[in-house]
């Protein structure tokens, strides 16, 4: 408060006039009108929605016939997801993408982002520039793209592994491919995930390098300088060194990618045909969620179902900080 | 062993230049090698939206631009309201980034600039509701949607999303960090009103990081799904990622079709960040690292 009150001293005026109250009603009010439409829109589309949602999934109801048909059925949604296998196979889905697709974004995202900051001179935008470009484009676009490389027949995929495998340069590290080719990557059922894994992937690690860049960026260049007056070999300085000191940075880095993945809908969606997927092998919780809510207009259902993946979402997170995040957050203050 | 101060200098001044030249010969090659297999989807799809269907599918496959591009695009507007579709998007998405960049921007000056009750809660109220997943409120998004009369309309879309906290985070790390306070009261001695301090003081002073939260805004927008999926019910109102998805699943899919409604979908994303790549990665980076 003392600092908007330092206008000039109060000795000069003659009286208190309407204009200067005015003045200093706007200037105490001025901040929480100007802080108001963010907590308004959170009100209305924010929490709302998620005290609704939360009402909603101890009901049963069809939006199609109406507010009154709504009919409280308690835990009842919960109970029947718990006995649904798409359900628990929607979650072994998500899980087991979330983990191929978000492992090796790291395991490749970090060592790039230290050869990126430490190993090049030049060349260094443009090279972060086009490993971030995916992130920044339509996950649709990209996973209509992506449908046709995985083509069974043409797929250009495909047709590489073909030439890799039968070509005479390639062959003795590729012909044992030779005999599942062509892979029918999006129809047959324990391709599919790996599939997804790989599009995630490639869409998501080039962010992951940028984070992790920015990481390096704060470790201060003595350290490197001091290690190598001691005779550290990079392999050295990058385990004993940047390691170390980008803990607070992979463990925002991993909180970013669980929150992240466990809510897989686009890449999938697409990839599958809204449909899943041979025997769902695709359909991730999202996905689930969606086609209960808007295709079977089970809202409360879907509602449950969104509470669920909070919950698993909530559940991950916790673990994530439990192990991780006092090595993590100790480090960034 | 002891170095002199002069083995010292040099030997860091070798490895500062680069260690072996072999070595940094493979590294370049490696790193430039994934990027191209990064962009490699990129120029597939450009390629493939030239084609006609018989040469997508063929073997081997078509690896420079064919003539086909024209006829793709009109079997793509014969199939959906493409250019509708394209302004669709365009409308949300600039809607979505005027509104956000004003009211952001606002909010973050009050965050930065004043000191008022309940501010470090509210504050933190702000960055707390970045960690709530966006699916939990879908459903009942919907139903509010409905309620207001909103469904398949625009605004269903960008109105919810105008004072994102995303952008007032950014907007006030932006402004604590280049706006000195001493010109509020520079300001207020002049006898310019609060809104008046916002509008002619910091917002040219914030005008580079406005321009980041905008373009991150418009790019998000711009990529948005799941949101116009839920509420967008005609193809007339369509957004261009809803549109595609039309295309999709059909038993005769034209993927030359589909191709040229991707690079069009892709194409603006592009060209902004060919123009402004640094401001984009340092803005997504600088508001999310700094939380």
């Amino acid at each position: 408060m003392a600092r908007t009150t330092t206008s000039p001293p109060p000795i000069a005026l003659p009286k208190i006039s309407w204009s200067t109250r005015f003045d200093k009603l706007q200037r105490r009010l001025a901040p929480f009108v100007f802080i108001s439409p963010f907590f308004i829109l959170f009100a209305v589309f924010g929490l709302f929605p998620i005290v609704f949602s939360m009402y909603l999934s101890l009901q049963e109801w069809n939006p199609i016939q109406g507010l009154g048909t709504m009919r409280y059925v308690g835990l009842e949604n919960y109970t029947w997801l718990m006995g649904d296998p798409w359900f628990w196979r929607s979650i072994t889905n998500t899980l087991w993408i979330a983990f191929a697709s978000g492992i090796p974004q790291h395991l490749v995202a970090i060592p790039l982002a230290f050869a990126l900051s430490r190993g090049i001179q030049s060349f260094r935008h443009p090279l972060t520039a086009a490993y971030f470009l995916p992130y920044i484009t339509s996950a649709v676009a990209i996973a209509l793209v992506f449908q046709t490389i995985f083509g069974t027949q043409f797929g250009i995929l495909n047709q590489t592994l073909q030439y890799l495998a039968t070509a005479p340069w390639s062959a003795w590290l590729f012909g044992g491919l030779a005999d599942s080719l062509p892979v029918n990557w999006l129809g047959r059922a324990p391709n599919i995930k790996p599939a997804i894994s790989l599009l995630v992937w490639w869409q998501f690690f080039g962010f992951n390098v940028v984070l992790y860049a920015a990481g390096l960026a704060t470790i201060p260049k003595d350290y490197y300088e001091a290690a190598q007056i001691d005779g550290a070999s990079g392999r050295q300085s990058f385990f004993h060194i940047t390691l170390p000191l980008l803990r607070p940075m992979i463990f925002f880095a991993v909180t970013f990618t669980i929150i992240g993945n466990l809510q897989l809908f686009d890449q999938p969606f697409i990839l599958t045909d809204g449909t899943g997927g041979t025997s769902q092998a695709g359909m991730t919780v999202a996905m689930y969620l969606y086609r209960t809510g808007f295709e079977w207009l089970e809202m409360g259902t879907a509602a449950a179902i969104s509470w669920l993946l909070f919950l698993l979402i909530g559940t991950l997170t916790v673990i994530h900080f439990y192990f991780f995040g006092r090595s993590g957050l100790e480090t960034r203050d | 062993m002891r170095m002199t101060a002069s083995t010292l200098r040099s030997a860091r001044r070798n490895e500062r230049t680069g260690r072996s030249p072999v070595g940094q010969f493979f590294l370049y090659l490696g790193l430039i090698a994934l990027a191209l297999l990064t962009l490699f989807p990129f120029y597939w799809m450009f390629v493939l939206s030239s084609h006609s269907q018989s040469t997508i599918f063929s073997a081997p496959p078509p690896l420079w631009f064919g003539e086909f591009l024209e006829r793709n695009y009109n079997a793509l507007l014969a199939r959906l309201p493409f250019l509708r579709n394209i302004w669709n998007s365009f409308y949300i998405a600039l809607m979505a980034t005027i509104t956000t960049m004003f009211f952001a921007s606002l909010a973050g000056f009050a965050f930065a600039m004043y000191e008022f009750r309940f501010k470090r809660f509210l504050f933190a109220f702000v960055i707390g509701s970045l960690m709530i997943p966006p699916l939990l409120g879908i459903i009942p998004y919907y139903l509010i949607i409905q309620f207001l009369g909103w469904l398949d309309t625009p605004r269903a879309i960008w109105v919810p999303g105008m004072a994102g906290a995303f952008g007032i985070f950014l907007m006030r790390q932006y402004v604590a960090s280049s706006m000195p306070r001493e010109l509020m009261d520079a300001g207020r001695i002049d006898g310019a009103s609060e809104f008046r301090l916002y509008w002619n003081i910091a917002l040219p002073i914030i005008r580079p990081g406005l321009a980041t939260l905008g373009m991150l805004t418009f790019i998000g927008q711009w990529n948005n799904f799941l949101g116009p999926l839920v509420v967008l019910s005609s193809r007339e109102n369509y957004t261009i990622p809803v549109a595609l998805r039309t295309l999709q699943g059909q038993i005769q899919t034209d993927w030359g079709a589909v191709l040229t409604g991707t690079s069009l979908a892709v194409l603006p994303l592009l060209i902004i960040f060919v123009f402004a790549s640094r401001q984009v990665i340092e803005g997504l980076v600088a508001g999310s690292v700094k939380g």
